[in-house]
């Protein structure tokens, strides 16, 4: 028998978002797996031909609508609650779109949700993060239960293409509500790449002492294409903006190339950066716990360090 | 009267170092500093503002678990929450249970809005509040960094991967809460007096008709993979042969 797998997909109407190629890979580690791509949109001829090309999808079903011309949870949970009482796994991405949207399908469909699956050990059991990672957790939900979950994509490669799955359009049988409306979306409108999913990420703390010397690490970042984070403390003390603070009650980044300038490393802070492949630390302190988990440290004072990389790194490119 | 509705939740302190228990049980608790989760406190925090601003009048601030919780709900008191009920329940509680709680509660409460923290920091889940939107058929505005009510319906902004999205409410409404969305209050010692006279209602899970059902068994708890103290550099020059060395620069 297989498991009937319905994915899901992240889009922007016009582009299938990386994410959901990433959770087509967890898809397929679950033994047995059929997988369907469902496809929300206003028009979703073009997302459908991307996710029907995904290698290992059986399956793409289009359900358009005008009213899917935003990814509004309100709207698409009742549908793809209906859609799903064919299915065994419903999963979504782990990204803001999947988080909003998939436990209000799991609350529908009276399933439990496990979030950001990080590994597929069996049919029924999952590990996953809690505690901001400090703990993985092997969790088992019952044989031939509907499971609901969210993948965490930062686990898994995407799927390669050369697959040629059937695409249906279908329609579905569910009053849309009225009682949620889009008004707008601004796209972050910093020339820098986002904290969030940067590949390098430069970060200050309190030691920065003003706002104004975080300029000092803006130029930095510039100059190596990174993302600008801050310690809570930084953020704190009003050196630089919340939307900024890497940690625990921040954002957890995983990015190839963290940086840390004048941060001591408390708990909460290194619980957010703990998955980045290398963690350069700065800091007068010999002490400071950062450097217990720094890849290359450096003791100094980063008011004369970082003009000093800054001017040597100008230099070889 | 026009009601806003809070859930909190007791965890470990966002400044604890959190660590396996050896058998791989959970993790230890024992003697632990434990605060209401810090999205949570966001949410009393933005309850009380919406009431301060005169758009609702009572502010009533909910926990579901052991009789311990009720040192957090106090401080949700010390806050300046009108009063707090405790569902009791020694048993583990998944989201989708919490949600079926908050569910008996808002029927019992009818509040205009339940604002959630997006996500408790013990186990990571960011459900509860979207269920609870589901199984009450009304809107959610999940991870709001701003929060604008305009008579019947709510403008919440929320942070999304793509930026800052805007969505209007009918009210009433779920609204979870991101970091941005307000700096909480610290609680002066008079007001921490002044709780302890504020009405706090003990409720039985069983008698609300809310089984505990335990769909997600946690087999086994293990420590994330290490990290290693790397190297330590001289000067910047080492610095940058070491990061090229890395095909880092």
């Amino acid at each position: 028998m297989p498991n009937k797998i319905l994915l899901i997909a992240e889009h922007d109407g016009a582009r299938l978002n990386l994410a959901t190629a990433k959770c087509v890979t967890c898809a397929r580690s679950i033994p047995e797996a059929e997988i369907t791509i469902a496809v929300f949109a206003a028009d979703g001829a073009a997302v459908a031909a991307e996710a029907a090309a995904l290698s290992g999808v059986a399956q793409v079903l289009r359900i358009d609508h005008p009213a899917h011309a935003q990814p509004l949870a309100a709207t698409i949970a009742p549908q793809a609650a209906k859609l799903a009482v064919d299915y065994g796994y419903v999963l979504g991405p782990s990204t803001t779109f999947g988080k909003d949207l998939m436990p209000r399908i799991a609350a529908l469909l009276d399933a439990p949700q496990l979030s950001d699956v990080m590994a597929v050990e069996s049919a029924t059991r999952f590990r996953r993060p809690m505690y901001a990672g400090n703990a993985i957790v092997t969790a088992e939900v019952p044989t031939g239960a509907r499971l609901v979950a969210t993948v965490r994509t930062a686990s898994f490669e995407a799927a390669g293409t050369g697959g040629s799955a059937v695409i249906s359009t279908v329609s579905v049988d569910a009053d849309l509500p009225s009682h949620t409306r889009f008004v707008s979306l601004s796209a972050a409108k910093s020339d820098r790449p986002d904290l969030q999913t940067a590949a390098r990420v430069i970060s200050g703390g309190r030691a920065l002492g003003s706002a104004e010397n975080f300029q000092m690490l803006y130029r930095l970042a510039d100059r190596l294409g990174a993302a600008v984070g801050a310690s809570r403390a930084a953020v704190d003390a009003g050196y630089a903006a919340n939307d900024m603070q890497v940690g625990q009650t921040g954002k957890i980044i995983a990015p190839e190339l963290y940086m840390a300038f004048g941060i001591s490393g408390a708990i909460q802070h290194l619980t957010g950066i703990k998955d980045a492949r290398t963690i350069v630390a700065v800091n007068k302190d010999p002490e400071a716990p950062i450097f217990e988990v720094a890849d290359i440290g450096l003791v100094g004072d980063l008011f004369q360090v970082v003009p000093e990389l800054e001017k040597l790194l100008s230099q070889s490119q | 009267m026009k009601r806003i509705l809070v859930s909190i939740k007791r965890v470990v302190d966002y400044n604890v170092r959190v660590r396996v228990k050896p058998d791989g049980s959970g993790v230890v608790t024992d003697g632990v500093k434990m605060s209401i989760n810090p999205f949570d406190e966001i949410a009393v925090e933005e309850a009380l503002r919406i009431r301060e601003r005169g758009l609702a009048e009572e502010v009533v601030v909910a926990t579901i678990g052991p009789a311990d919780c009720q040192q957090q709900l106090r401080t949700a008191l010390a806050m300046g929450a009108d009063r707090a009920l405790h569902v009791q329940t020694e048993a583990a509680i998944e989201p989708l249970t919490a949600a079926k709680v908050l569910l008996k509660l808002v029927e019992r409460e009818q509040p205009l809005l339940a604002i959630l923290g997006k996500q408790a920091i013990d186990d990571d889940s960011s459900q509860t509040g979207q269920m609870l939107a589901a199984l009450w058929n009304r809107p959610q505005a999940t991870f709001a960094s701003k929060v604008e009510i305009d008579g019947d319906m709510a403008r919440v902004t929320r942070e999304v991967d793509a930026g800052l999205e805007t969505l209007e409410v009918d009210l009433p409404a779920v609204i979870t809460t991101d970091l941005r969305l307000n700096e909480p209050r610290y609680v002066k010692l008079p007001d921490i007096m002044k709780a302890k006279k504020k009405p706090l209602e003990t409720l039985d899970l069983g008698a609300l008709g809310v089984a505990a059902v335990e769909r997600i068994r946690l087999l086994r708890f293990e420590p994330p993979a290490q990290r290693t103290k790397g190297t330590m550099v001289k000067d910047v020059n080492e610095l940058v042969d070491a990061l090229r060395k890395r095909g880092l620069v």
